[in-house]
């Protein structure tokens, strides 16, 4: 595999020739190949957004939580101002890693191997992670160490979305909400709480995190839109049963036989890469709870949700599963949930699980579906613990000289794509056996990967050709009619 | 010499105990799990927390994360561990299938407290698990039982578990620890 030759880029083509949307076929190499992983980790994960924790896990002044973005760790903090900010955490002097908990309390990071220290405090530096202290300053340096230089580096975008915090390295990147773009419906589902709360939600403290032998995509890829794998890859905790309605019912919920899951229900996809499983048209029942009490708690919540968007001229879908592209993959419903799948390696990930629950949730709402969680997702989970062997074994048996010579097969669905009233996105009537979305997201990935420039990927994700209608105004379902800014008509599709 | 029968009875009660957990691991060495099931109480109660790296000093207040409110890898009853050996009863459990070859060391056991018919065991694990051909995994830690005697055997009522990792190392737990 010699094809990536130059993976800080140039705007050659190379990766993008491995993934055929026209054709449905994706190499094997994206998975396996270290030069296309490296390529990512220079091209894709320093430009894209990337969801780094959750707000209400450093709630006062000083706390700090220890997350990553691609392979870089970093430190979600918030300073004496009551801000957020998301600091590299390695120091400038020696690269030590400054802060090795992970999670805490402080206004001062001092590196063990120097003892550089970078503040969060205002009071004492303009910007929160800059340098503060440096022993021996003056005899080693004199006055020519500019301190104002040696922070911690920073992220250059931070944003709070509704309590999700996402961070993004490269200044020129456009903004959160355009980035997002139409996605933020499933994003809201995710934040906000059952009743419709707006950023009614909050962490449980507690982040599963577990490492696979698996390429980082394959997790992206499974919540993005594969809702195929479920009957054969969940078979046994299906037949075993451990939904809301009690032993032996459905792990989503006993509503989702009546047509639930699937019946008037399509896939969306944004050319920005992001994908859902679900559109927002369609809303999911709640599910049918064993414990009356518990049933009422939702049947409440549902209603007063109901009530509130159909006010605000809002549709009550959107709950996933779904990712943002590249890496955050949620579900919005049974179970709420974020994952972050960290690459490590082409073969190497570690997978971060957050799990959300109304911040007014009653103690007894609150112990059920952190034990339902707990007995359904995450290493131990007994849906999740079957997709790693998935994930683990397939990365495995596409290493091979012969295996490598032979692509993925991405056709369901292939040219049956229908119009969307979302900006940027189309549907798949396909509400189980369609590839639409990772179709999607392997061709923004590839464009990221070559590291096409923020003028280029904006103009290619502005027209969707892959319906005959090119999605260049939209109602907004929030009431008003949004009409994306200058749009820039290419001339056809981009070369694959 | 004259026999010291209070030291005698403890004795005997160590045997008996570690006899009842070189036991529990072989059944679950052996897959004999729906028989394993009947070694736990029905008001068992089994929590494995999260473990945390934390400053000196707050390794008391944050280092584990807690059972009954926070996110664990385990924290459930009799009931949902029912529900696990059920899955891998099926022969559709993917992640353990083909099985996995699993073997439970159980060591440096002792009684912590007598308060019969209960008593409290403390104990170090080391679960191997190696499936399919290279997948290896050592989960290892500290474990602390509660046991009940029932008739002239045990029924485990509470057990936690300390796992020795933060971030788990293992794709996933899908066997019993």
């Amino acid at each position: 595999m010699t094809t990536v030759e130059e993976p800080t880029g140039t705007g050659a083509r190379q990766v993008r020739s491995l993934v055929d949307v026209q054709k449905g076929e994706i190499s094997r190499e994206i998975f396996i190949d270290e030069q296309i992983f490296k390529a990512e980790l220079e091209n894709l994960f320093p430009r894209a957004w990337l969801f780094v924790g959750h707000a209400t896990q450093v709630p006062n002044p000083g706390d700090f939580f220890s997350s990553w973005m691609g392979a870089d760790p970093v430190l979600l903090t918030r300073d004496n101002k009551g801000e957020l900010n998301v600091l590299l955490n390695s120091c400038r002097h020696r690269g030590m890693r400054v802060c090795r908990y992970d999670e805490g309390n402080t206004l001062q990071f001092t590196c063990p191997y120097h003892a550089w220290s970078y503040s969060i405090d205002g009071s004492l530096v303009d910007t929160p992670g800059a340098l503060h202290g440096v022993p021996q300053q003056k005899a080693a340096y004199g006055t020519n160490l500019e301190r104002e230089k040696w922070g911690l580096v920073r992220a250059a975008k931070v944003h709070n979305y509704k309590g999700l915090v996402f961070a993004n390295w490269d200044p020129e990147a456009p903004s959160f909400d355009e980035y997002v773009g139409d996605f933020h419906w499933w994003l809201d589902n995710l934040a906000d709480a059952f009743d419709g709360t707006e950023g009614g939600t909050e962490a449980y403290r507690g982040v599963h995190k577990w490492r696979i032998r698996s390429n980082w995509k394959f997790v992206s890829e499974n919540f993005l839109g594969d809702t195929y794998h479920g009957a054969s890859t969940h078979a046994s905790v299906e037949a075993v049963g451990i939904g809301p309605g009690g032993k032996g019912k459905r792990r989503h919920g006993e509503r989702q036989n009546e047509g639930g899951f699937s019946k008037g229900r399509m896939k969306t996809s944004f050319r920005r890469g992001h994908g859902a499983s679900d559109n927002i048209a369609y809303e999911i029942p709640y599910p049918e709870f064993a414990e009356d009490d518990l049933d009422d708690y939702f049947v409440a919540a549902w209603e007063k949700r109901k009530e509130k968007l159909q006010a605000e001229g809002r549709l009550l879908g959107g709950r996933g599963p779904a990712t943002l592209f590249p890496n955050m993959s949620f579900a919005a419903g049974f179970p709420r949930t974020i994952l972050v799948a960290h690459p490590i390696s082409p073969t190497e990930t570690e997978v971060w699980r957050w799990y959300l629950v109304d911040k007014s949730a009653p103690e007894k709402v609150r112990d059920w579906l952190r034990r339902y969680y707990m007995r359904y997702a995450g290493p131990a989970g007994m849906t999740e613990q079957d997709d790693m062997e998935n994930w683990d074994y397939a990365t495995e048996s596409s290493r091979g000289v012969i295996a490598r010579r032979y692509p993925f097969n991405y056709q369901q669905g292939l040219g049956q794509e229908t119009a969307s009233d979302l900006a940027g996105s189309v549907h798949s009537h396909h509400a189980i056996a369609g590839e639409v979305n990772a179709r999607a997201f392997y061709r923004r990935w590839a464009e990221f990967v070559d590291n096409l420039s923020w003028p280029e990927l904006t103009k290619l994700a502005q027209v969707d050709d892959r319906t005959t209608e090119h999605v260049a105004e939209t109602t907004d379902v929030a009431g008003g009619v949004k009409v994306l800014d200058a749009v820039d008509v290419v001339d056809g599709p981009p070369a694959k | 010499m004259p026999i010291d029968e209070a030291l005698l009875e403890r004795m005997l009660l160590l045997e008996s105990v570690s006899e009842f957990l070189y036991r529990e691991a072989d059944l679950l060495d052996e897959r004999r799990y729906t028989e394993w099931l009947d070694m736990l109480a029905e008001d068992y109660q089994y929590s494995v927390p999260l473990r945390m790296n934390v400053a000196y000093g707050e390794t008391d207040a944050r280092e584990e994360t807690r059972a009954g409110r926070e996110i664990l890898w385990f924290d459930e009853g009799k009931e949902t561990m029912s529900l696990r050996v059920d899955q891998l009863n099926t022969g559709l459990h993917w992640a353990e299938e083909p099985v996995s070859r699993v073997s439970h060391l159980v060591t440096n056991i002792r009684l912590d407290a007598v308060e019969l018919p209960e008593v409290s065991v403390s104990c170090r694990f080391l679960v191997y698990r190696n499936r399919v051909a290279d997948e290896t995994d050592f989960l290892v830690g500290r474990r602390k039982d509660r046991l009940r005697q029932v008739g002239d055997s045990w029924q485990v009522v509470r057990r936690e578990l300390l796992l020795d990792q933060s971030v788990l190392l293992a794709k996933n737990l899908s066997i019993f620890v």
